[in-house]
This record gives structure tokens, sequence and C-alpha cells, in this order.
């Protein structure tokens, strides 16, 4: 339900966060407060109308003159680059894919939020706001969030103007369902491919800018370094994926349009390629790195099927709408044929646990779920490393009841996708699924006009931190995407460019030559350790150790464990991989080679986070902090506050900033689902 | 199962290629076409041989970004990307034959990589409804049929993966054109450009060296998003159309 409070109310309606416990000790240095230089003022409701006057504005003429760098082809990188060089500034945009239509951005299905209330049920910008501020734990920066919500709608009105196919109604108009648990419809969609047709409407729109000139765009380009020249971000350091040239990039502004850091885990529902160098290079030239261990872990995806897995692939938990879900009570059954096990001996434990919301408690409630009865060795389907990881969502309910027409109407895509991924008829026999790692809350520390913490650097999309909060609502990541990079971005960035064009910079400025030093350094040393491991299996060894003591489930032994095991393994892997091939060519376990070292680094400091932040708040469940009925139990009173993490030093201990989460025009409370 | 793979190596875009001949045992039936390959680029880096090149990303079957020749049908006999074949598709003792696409207008960059840039280049020729941001009307001012809306999102679907050029003994992509003509054409937002467009987009197809199209249908059957062939009838027609009235 909305919040009985006023938007319009500026005084705070919680108290600053003292921390009390110190589980981190030891791990990293307590640094200053962080506040947000830019954080807007009054009334919640005008706080962006107000910062768009504010930012000054850069004269047509000098556009011309101004460069920015966009690394990311995805919603957030490609929006940005269409819609800057519309304004007429010079943009060279960079992807890592072969074109920027690949980014992924394109995989995602459900659809994008909006409030359109085209459905009159109630819907408003304050409830878009509230909902993602509630979904979000309390976690998130309400200033950010009520920006998002506001904007939302012309986000619509852009795609559908660019030719987006969403689906319609008879009349015309265009269709919403609700999703993720909201009691209202907002979702607009394009059938089981939303996030497709997005990213489609924006290619499609920075295509025309390359053919106007004002875009360049590097594909099979990977950025390796930052540059950060007389205190400002001024270019990168990226690849010829093809060539292997190590080139320098320079320009006014660097935006960061990179993406999550899923793939820490090895099998996540990312792309291959989705990594985190991009941000986690900016961070070691001085960006603050916020909340990384807020992960979001889905819990409808195809399990895992054998050792050689590549990547998990999801499923729209739409599923779990007519789907019952259940595992056997004897753990003698689990390699039986489910048909064959009698009603009597099935546990349809979320429904047991949860009488009220059954089956469709929220992502993290049913993930943890299935991780708890497979711990208990009572998982189904395959035994891989010694462990069934699998629970059934079973339809013979709901097919008798409705028909399997019915059912395949609602789910029939679904149905083939997951019959082709593992050979099994749905329709016959239960789906299994399990939990996957499907989204990354945290990301790159930026004001309220995206800017990091190092002037010049600018992140948007899932590569930032500040609209999801702990936990992310479904139909968002889209909305947030073109949010910041169509309408929040090309506003706020006008007033750092408004400063410029700064001094014309050369490649022999020291600050160049060091990045592309230690860039040409870096695969240097990977080409010449020839050592016995290969790359994708420590990247797997990794993904296991994060997995197992940073997913779903956190403890202060855990993570302690883990921090040591990823130490001696990344030692290890600097000292023995084996990477073949050669600098000047298309080498593929050379780029991976990359990815994973900076993937060891931003492992630990997720353990840290998350062992410094000893309560439960949406993606982030420590067993230390539950209730008596193993619910997730936030301290508000000791972190309702942004880690903001600063790289401390090769080999040194990070620095822990904390931006105090000030709530305004919302009051927090505990969820419950029972 | 044990497999035998004949694969087509090529160290750079001006060197020579040929074809190249391994074992992959103990491939289990659950593995995707890729993940088999992940086994064998495994093996070889133990041996101290280069592993085989070959672009992929979401392995989900959307991206596009994945696509081979196996045993001669464009992402082999299954109709789906080569990210979502899997060895199921296949016996013990097969013998399967993998090369890159095939095209003039898709030169190889490495092993099974190729240059798929003259997609992105015919899309900047005209593939967009040209409105800045900002500058939108309100979604609902314009009601789309539903049928239409339908039929763009079906065109739409593609994922410009080019194995309909693979596919084409003429290596026409006029598929792909067809695609984004018949998206943008059945929308009332498409009408403004919808001259400008076809002539552009097909002048740009025709520049980057892919063939013309003698309604083989080769391309729609190879289509992992079963994009229909009438498309390609929507392209001629407003080509067609377009040159009366002289555009």
């Amino acid at each position: 339900m909305a919040s009985p409070i006023d938007p319009s109310h500026s005084t705070p309606t919680n108290e600053p966060p003292v921390q009390v416990s110190d589980d981190a000790q030891g791990y990293y240095v307590p640094g200053e407060p962080l506040v947000d230089p830019r954080t807007p003022t009054g009334p919640i409701k005008d706080r962006w109308t107000t910062r768009k006057f504010e930012n000054r504005l850069v004269n047509p003429a000098n556009r011309r003159k101004l460069s920015i760098i966009i690394v990311g082809t995805g919603l957030a990188g490609g929006a940005a680059a269409a819609t800057l060089g519309e304004a007429g500034y010079n943009v060279k945009s960079f992807c890592y894919q072969d074109s920027p239509r690949r980014a992924h951005s394109i995989a995602a299905q459900g659809g994008i939020n909006a409030a359109k209330n085209y459905k009159e049920d109630g819907d408003s910008t304050h409830r878009l706001f509230y909902d993602t501020v509630k979904g979000g734990d309390y976690r998130s920066r309400e200033s950010n969030v009520y920006r998002l919500a506001e904007v939302s709608a012309n986000i619509i009105d852009q795609c559908v103007a660019q030719g987006v196919p969403f689906a319609r109604e008879y009349g015309g108009l265009l269709d919403n369902r609700s999703f993720g648990g909201v009691q209202v419809s907002r979702t607009f969609y394009a059938r089981g491919q939303t996030g497709q047709q997005l990213l489609i409407g924006a290619y499609q729109a920075m295509e025309r800018q390359v053919a106007a000139g004002t875009v360049t765009e590097y594909t099979r380009h990977e950025m390796l370094e930052l540059i950060v020249a007389d205190g400002r971000a001024r270019g990168i350091i990226a690849r010829n994926m093809v060539t292997g040239e190590i080139e320098t990039h320079l320009a006014d502004v660097v935006v960061l349009a990179s993406g999550g850091y899923g793939n820490v885990f090895y099998l996540s529902t990312n792309a291959m390629g989705s990594n985190v160098t991009a941000t986690w290079r900016a961070h070691r030239k001085g960006a603050y790195f916020a909340n990384p261990c807020y992960t979001q872990i889905h819990p409808t995806c195809i399990p895992v099927s054998g050792s050689h897995q590549s990547k998990l692939t999801l499923m729209s938990e739409s599923l779990r709408n007519d789907g019952r879900i259940w595992v056997p009570k004897k753990k003698a059954d689990c390699d039986k044929d489910p048909r064959q096990i009698p009603e009597q001996d099935r546990d349809y434990y979320l429904e047991r646990i949860y009488p009220s919301f059954g089956n469709l408690v929220p992502r993290d409630i049913a993930s943890r779920g299935a991780k708890n009865v497979c711990d208990e060795g009572r998982g189904v389907g395959p035994e891989v490393d010694g462990v069934r990881r699998g629970v059934y969502l079973d339809f013979a309910d709901s097919i008798a009841r409705l028909g399997e027409d019915a059912v395949r109407e609602k789910y029939g895509n679904l149905f083939d996708m997951y019959k082709q991924i593992t050979g099994e008829n749905p329709y016959e026999v239960p789906m299994r699924i399990y939990p996957a790692v499907h989204y990354t809350m945290g990301g790159l520390w930026v004001d309220y006009d995206l800017q990091s913490s190092i002037p010049g650097l600018f992140v948007t999309g899932e590569a930032n931190f500040s609209d999801h909060g702990a936990n992310r609502l479904g139909a968002s990541a889209l909305m947030q995407g073109l949010a910041d990079g169509y309408f929040v971005l090309p506003n706020t960035i006008r007033e750092y460019l408004a400063d410029g064009p700064f001094d014309a910079l050369d490649e022999s400025h020291p600050a160049v030559a060091e990045a592309k030093k230690s860039v040409e350094d870096r695969v240097q040393h990977f080409l010449s350790t020839n050592g016995t491991r290969s790359v994708d299996s420590y990247h797997r060894e990794l993904g296991n150790i994060m997995w197992e003591y940073c997913g779903m489930e956190r403890t202060e032994d855990g993570l302690k464990k883990a921090i040591d095991l990823i130490r001696g393994l990344r030692e290890d892997f600097w000292r023995n991989v084996k990477v073949l091939g050669t600098a000047d060519s298309l080498n593929q376990s050379l780029e991976k080679a990359g990815r994973v070292a900076d993937f060891f680094e931003l492992g630990e400091l997720m353990c840290i986070d998350a062992l410094n932040r000893r309560e439960s708040c949406g993606g982030h469940f420590r067993a230390e902090s539950q209730t008596e009925d193993g619910e997730a139990l936030r301290h508000d009173d000791q972190f309702a506050y942004v880690a903001a993490w600063e790289f401390g030093g090769d080999g040194a201990q990070p620095v822990l900033h904390k931006e105090d989460l000030v709530y305004t025009a919302i009051e927090m409370k505990q969820r419950s689902y029972k | 199962m044990k497999v035998t793979l004949k694969i087509w190596r090529q160290p750079d875009a001006a060197s020579p290629g040929a074809m190249h001949t391994y074992e992959v045992d103990k491939v289990s039936e659950d593995m995707s076409f890729l993940e088999m390959l992940d086994v064998l680029n495994e093996q070889l880096n133990a041996q101290g041989e280069d592993p085989v090149a070959f672009d992929s990303d979401c392995r989900e079957g959307i991206c596009g970004m994945c696509g081979l020749m196996i045993n001669g049908q464009a992402h082999g006999p299954e109709v789906t990307t080569t990210c979502q074949l899997h060895m199921r598709s296949f016996k013990d003792g097969d013998e399967i034959v993998v090369e890159p696409w095939r095209s003039d207008a898709f030169p190889v960059l490495k092993d099974l990589v190729v240059d798929r840039g003259a997609l992105d280049r015919i899309i900047q020729a005209g593939g967009f409804i040209s409105v800045n941001t900002g500058s939108a009307p309100e979604a609902h001012s314009v009601p789309v049929p539903r049928d239409d809306a339908v039929r763009a999102f079906s065109a739409a679907a593609c994922i410009g993966c080019g194995a309909c050029v693979a596919a084409c003994p003429n290596g026409s992509a006029s598929l792909f054109l067809g695609a984004k003509i018949t998206h943008l054409g059945e929308l009332p937002q498409g009408q403004p450009e919808r001259h400008s467009r076809v002539v552009d987009m097909v002048a740009q197809h025709d520049h980057e060296g892919f063939g013309g199209c003698t309604n083989i249908g080769e391309c729609t059957a190879a289509c992992p998003k079963e994009i229909p062939l009438d498309v390609i009838s929507q392209l001629n027609r407003d080509l067609r159309t377009a040159l009366v009235h002289g555009r």
C-alpha cells in the first residue's frame, strides 16, 4: 500500500544508522562518510525538474567540439549513444561483441515497467516509486528511484515512436500485464522478447547516428583500462580483438554502460562475455564500488546438467503461477521417475512453509527454499559433483484443471525452450528448476547525476548501483537502462561538459603512457606464464567458491573461508595460467584471462562487503540475521547505508565509505510473506 | 558418445585455411554443441594447440552472435541457433563437419569467426525510424491494429545471425532485409520513410556484395526464428512502389 507520507515532505523519516557489529574487522579500513554532493533537495516530485533546469546547457555549436566515449551498447549505452549523437556531440561507442545489437539486454524476457496507468488500476509515479523502493528492501536512494518512476512513461512513448512492436489489444492500444508480485498492471511487453525489441530500437536509433556521422562504433573492442589525467577521466585503452592492437581513445568524458558482474559466479544467466573489467579497471583508478554483495538469484532457471555446463538459462517466473514446486520427502526417491512418487511422499515445501503465498513467494525466498532442500539431499535430476541440484516444477495439476491446450497457450514457448535444452517434455514429466545468478544490483557508486567518484566518469544501467537497492523488481532492469540512457544521462552530462572542451590530451601524457603500458604488461604476462591450467578451469573454481559461500546464504565463517580460498586461487592463477596464441591476433583465451583476473579481485571485495553487512536485506541473506521463522531480518538502525568501497591498492585493504540513506517520502517497513 | 570433428582452421583473414580433424570423447547428450566445442578447446589447450575460435555470447538463442555451418547446414540439423543445438541431435561415432558462415560478404576473421559488419551497414542505410529522443508523441496517440503489430513483431524477431545468407546459394541477405522492411513497414510510425528506406537499404545490400534473391527459400528453412519467406515479397512490393514513385 502506498505510504501515507506526503510526497512533498522533506524531513527524514528515519534516524541515521549506527553500525554496532564489525564482522569484517581486519579486512578493511574505515573511511570518511560519503555524501552525494549532487543530491537534490526540495519536494521529491520537483527534484528532477529542478535539476534539469539547474544543469547548464551546452550550445549546439560547442557540442560538435565535445567528445564522449561510451563503453557498452546495451539499453543504457545504446540509448545514450543515440541520444547524445542526436544532440550533436561526437560519440565513440565500444562493444566487445561483433555488433552493438548483441548486448545482453537483448536476453531480457518479461517486460518493462512504466507508470502509464493505462489500466486505470490506481497506478501512478508515486506507486511505482514506492514499489521499487520497497522491492529494493529500503536500500536504494529515494531521489534516484523517484526520477526513474517519473521518466518511465516517456520511455514507452519513445520506444513506440521508434517502432518497437509491443503487444497490443484488439482496439490497437498497448497491452499491459502484472509482473513480479505487484498489484497493478504496468508492464509493457513484446511476447517473451521484450529486451530484444527494446534493444533493437536503441540499436537502430544508434545506427542512424552512425550514418549521420555523430557516432563512431568500435565493435570487437574491449576496454582494458581507464585513463585518468589531471584528476579527470579522459579516455580508455582498448584492445582491438581482431588485430590485437592496444589502442588509445581520448575524449572529454567517459561513460561506462558495461552491465553487471554476475559472471563472477562462472555460471549465471549472463552472456558468456559479460564481465566486470571496464568497471573494475575504473574502480582501481579511484571509482568507488557500491554494495558489491547485492546479487539477485533467480529461482526458475534450468538446472546444471553436468560439469561441462557453460551458462544457465532463465525461464520466466510466470511459470510459478501455475506450476507447483516439490521434492520427494525421502532421499531414496530422488532418482525415481517423479510420476511414480505418490502424493503422500511429495513435499510441496513452499506451500507447506508459506501457506498464504505458497509458490508465489518472492525470488529470494523461493531460491533459498530450493537450496535448503537440495542441501538436505532431497534434490532431483542428475548428480553433479555428488549433489542433485534441482526441484520439480510440476504442471500436472494445472493440465488436469485447465487442459493441456490452455497451458500451451500460456507457456508454450517456455515449454519448448525447456524441451530443447533438457530433452524432456514438460507436458508429461515435471520440469526441473534451480536458482541461478541473474542480476547484480551493486555497481560503481554514482551521484544523483550518475557521475562516479572520478570526475568525468559517468556510469549507467546495471553497471551503476543506485536504483534497485538490495533487490530488483521484475521488469525494472529495462526501465532503468533506458531511463539512464535516453533521459537521465543526456540531461546530467551537460552540466559537466559545459566546462569543456578540456585541454587536448596527448598520447605522450604520462597518464596515457602508464595506462597503455599496464595493459601491454598484463597481456605479456598472460602469454608468457606458460602454466598448466586453462583460464576456464580457474573461472569455474572461483565460481564454485562464490556460489558456495557468497551465494544465496552467507555466513561469517563461510565468507572468511571464501576470502582465503580466493586469495590462494588468485595467486595460483597468476603463476600457473596457460594462455596460448599470440597478442596480435584474435585470441579468446587471452580475452578471458583478463576478465577472470578482475573477477578474482571483485569476488574478494564482494565477500568483504557481505561480511561487513551483518543483516539480511533483499538478495543478501546472512544466516546470522534471521527471524525465529527463518525469514530475512534487516537492521535499519545499523545498515541503512550504501557501502561504497575505495580501492586501497594492490595487496592493501579496501576503504569503506558509508553513505547514509535518508527517506523523506517513504517510511521503512519489514516485509512478510507468511 | 564419441564424435569426430572436421573443423575449418584459418589463422587470420589473410592466410589460407584448411580442414582439421579432431576427436572428442565422453560427449554427453545434454551438452550443447558449443559446450562440446568448449570441451574440445580445453583438450587442445592442454595439448598446447591453439583453441578453435568461434563466436557466441548469450547462449540462449537470442543475441545472434553464434552461427556455424554444421554438416553443410546453417546452425545444423534443427531449426534453432547453434547455441541451442544439443548433442542429443547426434549419435555416437558421428563425423561432424564444422565450417564458418559461407559468404563473400562475411569474410573469415579466424577459424569459425566471420565479420558480419555488412548487416550493421544495411541498418545504417535506413533500418530505423527517424525520431529523436524526447520528441515522441504519447504512445496511445496512434493505435496500431493488432494484426499489424503481430506481423511487425514476427518480422522484428530476426536476430541478425546471418544464417539466411549462409544458407542461400546466391549469398543473398534478402530475408534479413525483408524482415526489417516488414517490421517497420507494418507500423504507422514507419510510413513516412517507407520508400526511401527500402531503396537505400537495398542499395547498401547490393553494394556489400550480397547476391540477389531467386526465391529458393533456403533462408527461411535455416532461419532459427522462422522469419517467413513472404517478408521478401513485401520487400519487393515496397521496392517496386518506391521506384514507381521515383525514389
